[in-house]
């Protein structure tokens, strides 16, 4: 390697490594000041903890009811997934696979509607579903999350089985297997990366949705975003406290992205292509 | 009898055709119907009429649009919408793009940087926005008046300009994460070969830059820029979290802005019509901006 080439890979290092604190400085404050006390966080921000304190979180704990939220959240967010994945993988193979004038437009619509704002037709959406939301509000939410999260998913399906020759299908079909049998017994397995992609980037969404959840949750449902706004806006003064509670936001969903990096990357990179 | 039996040809597999229908897109499709279609629909219906939330006695023609642009807190709205979506838009994608760059130059630490700059985009608006409201009106304030920093002294969340700016960082931090994986696939996706050739024929790193790769990656940027013109007419949690609109409702985005006109003031009428306005703002945005960058697009 000449010398250029190799100063140039020196500065793209060093502004690569900058940027990265930069990027992380944010959580580093969180983190810092959610172990300090009151007075250490006024008078410094960025100063290592002289005096290491848990109650912060023990506080933020019990105050923001973080194993209901985290509960609710996962609930939430694991059965709206699940269901999504059901659903758009069979509507997506049904309009793959035939080819009439219905379909198209099915389709086409599906498309179209992945421009839609959810503001655009918030208002009179809680007007219609008030007496629903009142009935069970967590599922209520699950059923929108379905409604709101079909388009993409169909589509990303739909992108995947048309990769898929319709020989397998025939051969299925010949061998005596139903439509269910053949779809989820040897199409749906055959389509585990898409399927991967479709869980992670609705999993992002709902598990960090906010509005939706805000307009539909009582309290006791509450997800983690929604208790920790919730939390920070009547604690905010106690710092430390409203540190831990953030602390207590983040750490769940950083877990889980450092265990599976890599199907994160790959997921939101064939989903952006499509 | 020979007509009767080719009806039943016909006619069989039609039935079948219908129950194979309702067995994979029945469920599905009533549910996106339901939850997403009749709403919409609804909605444009509703801002012709003098509904209130719950009835309907009349039809009342534009009113309820005439109202809207009345209103000089919307006109305030759209033009800091405006103004947020287009520097959010500008300022993401050239430091995504930046990212990109740096995770795909065959650095050592390449995945180990692509992991931090990722973060913020696993978290949800909300609390990061509250992470930031800290830094505005707490860190940032005690570290100014301890080593006397004019510029912070007073939070920026107090003043419509800096709160704007305020907004925008923490857009770009949250948001170009997601864009530099879209631009680190366009990226990886240009053949070696052509890079190559360039190479021999002694191109300059840059002029690979601007005449190879980004030429052969611009659906990427039809995504990345398509993504965010989206999110920002959308953005609402940041919004809510690090500024709620103040100080004096002069930093809402439009999402909020007809939030509060809903459900706060309960002028659904007038809200409603907003979101309509909002809608067809962002669906010809959207449309314009796809046609423009598919143009630029190279067929490989």
């Amino acid at each position: 390697m000449n010398l250029r080439a190799r100063v140039g890979k020196r500065i793209t290092f060093g502004v690569g490594i900058t940027l990265a604190f930069a990027y992380f400085f944010p959580f580093f404050l969180v983190f810092v000041n959610s172990v300090k006390l009151k007075y250490d966080i006024l008078a410094n921000p960025l100063s290592i903890p002289l005096q290491i304190t848990w109650d912060n979180f023990e506080q933020a704990f019990a105050k923001m009811n973080f194993f209901r939220a985290l509960t609710n959240s996962l609930i939430i967010t694991v059965l709206s997934v699940s269901l999504l994945i059901i659903f758009s993988s069979m509507l997506a193979y049904y309009l793959a696979r035939s080819k009439n004038k219905v379909s198209k437009y099915i389709f086409l619509v599906l498309v179209a509607s992945m421009i839609v704002p959810f503001q655009a037709l918030m208002i009179p959406f809680m007007a219609r579903f008030a007496p629903l939301v009142s009935y069970n509000n967590r599922g209520a939410l699950i059923f929108f999350y379905i409604g709101f999260g079909t388009a993409l998913s169909t589509f990303l399906y739909h992108g995947f089985i048309s990769t898929i020759p319709t020989e397998i299908d025939e051969a299925a079909s010949i061998d005596g297997a139903s439509d269910m049998v053949a779809f989820w017994r040897i199409i749906f397995p055959m389509m585990r990366p898409i399927t991967a992609t479709v869980a992670i980037i609705n999993a992002l969404w709902i598990w960090n949705d906010f509005l939706l959840p805000r307009l539909v949750l009582d309290e006791a449902s509450q997800t983690l975003p929604l208790s920790t706004y919730l939390f920070y806006g009547q604690y905010s003064v106690e710092y430390g406290q409203a540190m831990a509670g953030l602390a207590l936001a983040v750490i769940p969903i950083v877990i889980f992205y450092l265990i599976l990096q890599k199907q994160f990357i790959s997921g939101i990179s064939q989903g952006a292509v499509k | 009898m020979i007509l009767l039996k080719e009806e039943k040809e016909i006619q069989v597999p039609k039935a079948r055709a219908v129950k194979r229908f309702l067995k994979f897109a029945g469920l599905p499709l009533a549910i996106f119907t339901v939850v997403l279609v009749v709403p919409f629909v609804n909605g444009f219906y509703y801002t012709f009429t003098d509904w209130d939330g719950f009835k309907i006695t009349k039809l009342v023609g534009f009113t309820n649009y005439a109202d809207s642009f009345a209103d000089p807190k919307f006109w305030t709205t759209l033009r800091f919408t405006a103004l947020f979506v287009v520097v959010s838009l500008i300022l993401v994608n050239v430091v995504a793009f930046g990212l990109a760059l740096i995770v795909t130059s065959k650095l050592r630490s390449a995945n180990f940087l692509r992991t931090f700059f990722f973060v913020p985009n696993l978290i949800g608006g909300v609390v990061l926005g509250v992470i930031w409201q800290f830094i505005f009106n707490s860190a940032l304030v005690s570290l100014a008046n301890k080593y006397d920093w004019e510029i912070f002294k007073q939070s920026w969340l107090q003043d419509t300009n800096k709160a704007f700016w305020a907004l925008i960082i923490v857009t770009v931090w949250q948001s170009s994460g997601y864009m530099m994986i879209v631009y680190i696939t366009g990226l990886v996706s240009i053949e070696n070969d052509v890079l190559e050739a360039s190479q021999i024929d002694g191109a300059s790193p840059l002029r690979t830059l601007f005449s190879i790769k980004i030429p052969l990656m611009a659906q990427a940027f039809t995504i990345a820029l398509f993504l965010t013109l989206r999110g920002g007419f959308m953005a609402y949690d940041v919004n809510v979290a690090l500024t709620d609109g103040g100080p004096f409702r002069t930093t809402e985005l439009i999402s909020l802005h007809i939030f509060q006109d809903a459900f706060l003031e309960g002028d659904f009428g007038t809200g409603q019509s907003k979101a309509v306005i909002m809608f067809l703002i962002v669906a010809i945005a959207a449309l314009v901006q796809v046609s423009v960058s598919k143009r630029y697009e190279v067929q490989r």
